[in-house]
């Protein structure tokens, strides 16, 4: 028998888990879409930038995306197995992209001599930044959509139409906007004291906003037909508002930072947008996992294994926590 | 294409080329580490610019390993997600610590890669030791996680479902100490010789720096005690294989019919079609000498095993004696090493030896590989032992094929660019290490 409260709290878990991947690797995502948008008398300036920034912290922030799924399929088996299944295409992209774009950011990082091709390894790096975003938001908002069912029918029906729709487009570009502001704002404050670089990456994080909030307004517009249930969450229910107004005031909050060149307050107007929206989703179609069916209740494990892993967190959190800390204090206290 | 065997090909493919990386992130940290420590304790700088060195050759394959781990995490569900549903509740407990002591390992060899001059010397050192240590820790964790399939245990079934779920008894389960054991033995023995093969290469084609006579002497220290200490690591597994999976047993060693006093057979091709084997050299009391260290111990054929139930018998007997061939090879060669540098004669003096490393620095890979296949085709037909079918455990989305060339062609892509990447980086590079 499974345990609602432990299981909620997993559940909660593992959304901090994709919240952290979505600020931290996600970011890493947006820089690659700035890699490849480099422009200007300073192009080869802010990709170099972009990659020391990256550089140290890729790897670490990508393990919050396999940490998120080995806890799902321990907790959340039944939910695991329905995902996989479903959105078996959506996600082998996914993967692709993930391949290309680590060993290619590597290989460019390592292969010293700037020719052309170190070149070539920074368009596979740049290319694989923005396609990953896009399909990754596409399978999370096929979740949203309640139409990940188990397979019937055609292979269109079984396979395909529950990821390809106008929503999941939709949330596929809102994701890949979103990495990319949050990659402009923090790249605001990496580049320290060179203020041309700054304001290069403050433009670019000001247009990435206003191009993040009309997605999220589309979006939003589309939920209607698309993913009733997360519209009306989303629309009518009594932390709507509240939801709608803090994420309003993060994104006022982080533009009129970047207007005052308070860099380090739009980072975390940023982060703090981004994470409302995540949370947004969370909440609206909670306690469903894998809409129409499957809940924290319903596909969660057997209580002996969630208590366990509970254990297992805390002692893998007691490790995990101060290492992080000390990383980040390492290379981003200076940023 | 069976979609079937496109998944299963797929699977083995991926875990094919992702456990060289993996092995890789066990065994190259705690060669950078061995450098480092050499050059802080004798100040010689050609350490130091070992160190750098194959910390540049870790970084560039710890990365592949990572992105094509997170492959791996997700095709366990994309391929096999009935296995998943059904392992998950019992053995994600070992995938969680696996989680976090990769986690570990990433944010270490970050810090070891890129805080050279950020932080502290005596800082950077424990980096890399941290890296090493949670190196070996998580390929322990994913291994006992593959033992469990082998020997499942911390579970009831009752009515099709896993009741009584005993986290802790799946994690320890009856495989878990030598599958671990020989794995970790395993990764130091294919490092070291790999990077020792490399570097007596370069030794019989060049001038004998100070450089590569260094490499090679730490990359031996960590590959030959190893290398010697696996043949026992290996009873203890076959001792184990034939009381825990004897049909596993009796596949490796092509044993048709229960026999007692079994004899070992070395080589030969086994035809399971008419129950013979062709070309073997037979060793009388052999096999039950080995299994049961008794001479007439009676070792159980494939006749206690139904016809359908029996696992490829050529390929993973033919896997086995490839992987104890070239295991025997290393541990010998391993025993003449430790012997001249007894004798306080150096390696790199003989050039007959350096051939006979640069010939195995392929072997502890090609071991791996022919190992794993052992125990993954020898576990066929099941995915569990005993438990769930492999063909019962697959998607049911049509035309795997797909997926499977996709990925075929991005390792392919990838091997290429890697092995290029290296040879440009660092075997090319000019060998103008510091002479110190």
């Amino acid at each position: 028998m499974a345990d609602p409260t432990l299981a909620v709290v997993l559940a909660g878990v593992i959304m901090v888990a994709l919240n952290a991947y979505a600020l931290l690797g996600g970011a890493d995502f947006g820089g690659g879409v700035w890699d490849l948008l480099a422009s200007g008398p300073r192009r080869q300036r802010q990709r170099d930038l972009i990659a020391h920034a990256i550089a140290p912290i890729w790897e670490a922030n990508h393990v919050w995306l396999i940490l998120a799924v080995v806890l799902l399929f321990t907790c959340f088996p039944a939910a695991f197995a329905r995902i996989a299944i479903v959105l078996h295409i959506p996600l082998s992209l996914v993967l692709v992209g993930i391949v290309l774009r680590g060993s290619a950011f590597t290989f460019r990082s390592y292969d010293s001599r700037r020719d052309a091709v170190q070149r070539r390894w920074g368009a596979v790096f740049s290319g694989a930044s923005i396609i990953t975003p896009l399909l990754l938001g596409t399978a999370v908002g096929a979740l949203a959509t309640g139409r990940v069912r188990a397979p019937a029918g055609s292979f269109a029906a079984g396979f395909i139409r529950p990821w390809l729709a106008p929503f999941t487009i939709a949330t596929g570009v809102l994701a890949l906007a979103l990495f990319a502001f949050l990659a402009a704002v923090y790249l605001t404050v990496e580049a320290g004291d060179d203020r041309e670089l700054a304001d290069d990456f403050r433009r670019r994080a000001i247009g990435a906003a206003i191009a993040a909030m009309i997605v999220a307004g589309g979006t939003l517009l589309v939920a209607r037909r698309g993913a009733p249930m997360m519209h009306a969450g989303l629309t009518s229910s009594r932390w709507a508002l509240p939801l709608h107004a803090g994420a309003t005031l993060a994104a006022v909050g982080t533009l009129g930072a970047l207007a005052l060149r308070r860099f380090r307050l739009a980072r975390i107007g940023a982060a703090g947008f981004v994470s409302l929206v995540i949370w947004g989703w969370a909440v609206a179609q909670f306690p469903l996992i894998v809409p129409p069916d499957l809940s924290v209740l319903n596909a969660a494990a057997p209580a002996t294994t969630l208590r366990f892993i509970a254990l297992g967190l805390v002692a893998g959190a007691a490790v995990l926590l101060p290492s992080l800390v000390y990383l980040f204090r390492i290379f981003k206290a200076s940023a | 294409m069976h979609d079937l065997l496109a998944a299963r090909g797929q699977m083995a493919m991926s875990l094919g080329f992702h456990i060289i990386f993996a092995v890789v992130g066990i065994g190259m940290p705690v060669l950078m580490v061995l450098a480092e420590w050499r050059w802080r304790r004798t100040g010689e700088s050609v350490y130091l610019e070992l160190a750098r060195r194959w910390a540049r050759g870790t970084a560039i394959l710890f990365a592949v390993g990572a992105v094509s781990g997170t492959v791996l995490s997700f095709e366990l569900g994309l391929l096999w997600p009935r296995f998943m549903a059904f392992a998950g509740p019992v053995i994600g407990m070992p995938f969680s610590l696996e989680g976090f002591a990769f986690f570990t390992e990433a944010i270490f060899l970050g810090i070891y890669l890129y805080g050279w001059e950020r932080v502290s010397r005596r800082a950077h050192l424990l980096a890399g030791v941290a890296v090493a240590v949670s190196g070996v820790a998580s390929g322990i964790f994913v291994v006992m996680a593959n033992a469990w399939m082998n020997t499942p245990a911390g579970f009831r079934m009752a009515a099709g479902r896993v009741v009584s779920v005993d986290p802790l008894a799946a994690l320890f389960n009856p495989a878990a100490f030598q599958q671990t054991l020989h794995m970790t033995l395993a990764a130091f023995v294919a490092t070291g010789f790999a990077v020792a093969g490399i570097h007596a290469a370069l030794l019989l084609r060049g001038p004998a720096t100070p450089f590569h006579r260094a490499a090679l002497g730490l990359a031996l220290l960590v590959g030959v005690p190893a290398a010697i200490l696996q043949p026992l690591s290996g009873d203890i597994s076959a001792r184990a294989v034939a009381r825990q999976q004897p049909a596993k047993l009796a596949a490796l060693e092509a044993l048709f019919t229960t026999t007692t006093g079994a004899p070992l057979t070395i080589g030969g091709l086994p035809d399971a079609a008419d129950g013979t084997m062709r070309f073997g050299l037979r060793i009388p009391y052999g096999l039950s000498l080995l299994a049961f260290h008794d001479p007439a111990a009676r070792v159980a054929g494939l006749d206690q095993v139904p016809r359908a139930d029996w696992p490829p018998v050529a390929i993973v007997h033919l896997a086995f004696q490839a992987m104890v061939g070239l295991g025997t090879f290393l541990a010998l060669l391993s025993l003449v090493i430790a012997w001249r540098t007894w004798r306080r004669r150096p390696i790199a003096g003989s050039r007959g030896l350096l051939r006979a490393i640069a010939i195995a620095g392929p072997c502890g890979f090609l071991a791996i590989e022919a190992g794993w296949t052992v125990t993954e085709v020898g576990r066929q037909p099941w995915i569990i032992t005993g438990i769930l079918r492999t063909r019962d455990a697959v998607t049911p989305m049509p035309g795997i094929a797909v997926p499977f060339a996709l990925f075929t062609l991005l390792y392919i892509g990838l091997a290429a660019a890697v092995v290029w990447l290296l040879y440009r980086q660092i075997v090319r590079m000019p060998a103008a290490a510091p002479h110190g």
